[in-house]
């Protein structure tokens, strides 16, 4: 276990196995004339915010597949655990699975230890998993947390390179929404000027960004708990619907009804104990 | 090395230097990882600390050369409480060849590491991308270090003081990020020596000029 220059070869390391299986998947649906299905992406704005009370994190709500909006009211803040919150951008699938899997992982963590989960954790968990999967995972993720050692904002890519830095925007409409953190940003802001902060980042990604769209959601971690307003500004351009499309009790008249009760008689019965002893 | 799309991934394409003085290492690095022609972070800390007088300086896919560099911590660290004594530098080297040369075809990392340690003082050991690891007393490496070796070969003397290294590498680093334009933001350096590691940077308003700016 000790070097990796001692005589037998270690059994753990780098395990690339899956990068052969997907080279032969792709060349199996490729060949057969079947293309690969097109993951649904959140085209996305994501931004964080280190401040001086604790984080703030902002996403927009847009989920697109392909040029479609299959979503307008998608959740891209992700729960991991009471201190800590995600934000997820790239292929929906995948950022919600991978902090579903951190969340639970934390949570085990926590029972098992009595802990609290550190950023810190989550951030290497993250590392870990994003890079056995070669960038195969499309989630480009901010995590964002408060806990005993202080305020902490963390980004990690699909292949797993992880970047600790004050402000940050992932997503398709990252450039937008980071010209307004670049500009505006300062060390130890106030919650409220941090929130405003994101909130024109987020708004500045919807307008330039195409993938991007519909409402904002907040959530702002502090010491004192967490506060997810969701959503935190509606968009001013949604339509009322024209119609309401649910059918009341009674639309469909019923013409006959039977009732036919199930006989049932017992036809065997075993007890079998319990050892409690 | 890999057969996907490379859109995503995150590169440290940089300039990273060490030089070798008499009780110690200067090392010193650039400070920007790009996607594609984004810089996704613009104040990134290349050099990494592997162990208490040792250090590594990281270039290639920001990924590979993190999840390397957290391996070889692991393994110099339980290697040094083993032995119950400060590492080798040459050790932490050797680790780093092992890894790159064995997923050479998987990985794309081009490493400096360089320390201090008892027996043989400040080393420099380079570990290019395939797996190559060779001892030098100046080595420079990254996107940026093609328009400095003129500039090193000239100016590197061996038995320079901690002070001279310390203009050298932060002279050469400048010159190689208004050169290259996959290099830039800050100059990150640590000057490593038996009592400890001195860790500056220098901002981009503060850097050394030359003429033709």
């Amino acid at each position: 276990m000790a070097l990796s220059n001692v005589v037998e070869t270690p059994a753990s390391g780098f395990n690339f196995e899956n990068v052969s299986r997907n080279v032969a998947l792709e060349g199996l649906l490729e060949g057969g004339h079947t293309k690969a299905p097109k993951p649904m992406k959140t085209g996305t704005t994501i931004a964080g915010v280190v401040c001086k009370d604790g984080v703030v994190l902002g996403a927009d709500t847009r989920a697109t597949s392909g040029e479609v909006v299959a979503d307008k009211m998608c959740a891209k803040i992700h729960y991991i655990s009471p201190n800590m919150y995600c934000c997820g951008a790239g292929t929906a699938a995948d950022t919600e699975k991978t902090t579903d899997l951190l969340s639970s992982n934390l949570t085990i963590f926590s029972m098992n230890s009595g802990r609290n989960p550190r950023v810190v954790m989550a951030v290497n968990i993250l590392q870990d998993m994003l890079f056995r999967y070669r960038g195969q995972i499309g989630a480009s993720l901010i995590l964002g947390g408060v806990d005993c050692t202080g305020n902490h904002l963390y980004t990690v890519g699909p292949y797993g390179s992880i970047d600790n830095v004050p402000y940050l925007a992932m997503g398709s409409g990252d450039l937008a929404a980071l010209g307004i953190l670049e500009d505006r940003f300062k060390p130890n802001m106030e919650l409220e000027e941090a929130k405003q902060l994101v909130r024109d980042a987020i708004h500045s990604g919807i307008m330039s960004d195409l993938g991007s769209g519909n409402n904002i959601d907040i959530c702002v971690i502090t010491k004192q708990g967490v506060d997810y307003i969701r959503p935190y500004q509606e968009s001013e351009y949604k339509d009322k619907r024209q119609r309401r499309y649910k059918y009341r009790p009674g639309t469909t008249s019923i013409l006959t009804e039977k009732i036919v009760p199930l006989e049932l008689e017992v036809v065997q019965e075993t007890v079998q104990r319990m050892d409690t002893a | 090395p890999t057969l996907y799309s490379a859109n995503w991934m995150q590169f440290i394409t940089t300039t990273i230097m060490a030089v070798e003085y008499d009780g110690g290492v200067v090392i010193g690095a650039d400070s920007r990882t790009t996607t594609g022609a984004y810089i996704a972070n613009r104040v990134t800390d290349k050099l990494t600390p592997i162990h208490d007088r040792i250090f590594c300086c990281r270039s290639g896919s920001a990924a590979d050369t993190q999840a390397i560099a957290d391996v070889v911590t692991y393994q110099l660290g339980f290697h040094s409480i083993e032995l119950d004594e400060a590492p080798l530098v040459q050790t932490a080297a050797n680790l780093f060849k092992a890894s790159c040369y064995r997923y050479r075809e998987e990985l794309m990392a081009g490493i400096i590491v360089a320390g201090w340690d008892k027996r043989r003082g400040g080393q420099v050991y380079t570990v290019p991308v395939g797996g190559m690891l060779v001892r030098q007393p100046v080595s420079v490496g990254g996107s940026g270090s093609t328009y400095i070796y003129g500039y090193m070969d000239s100016n590197y003397k061996p038995n320079m003081t901690k002070d001279q290294c310390l203009r050298l590498v932060s002279g050469a680093l400048s010159l190689a990020m208004e050169r290259d334009g996959s290099s830039g933001g800050v100059v990150r350096l640590a000057a490593i020596s038996e009592t400890g590691v001195d860790r500056q940077v220098i901002l981009g308003n503060q850097l050394p000029k030359w003429s033709t700016a």
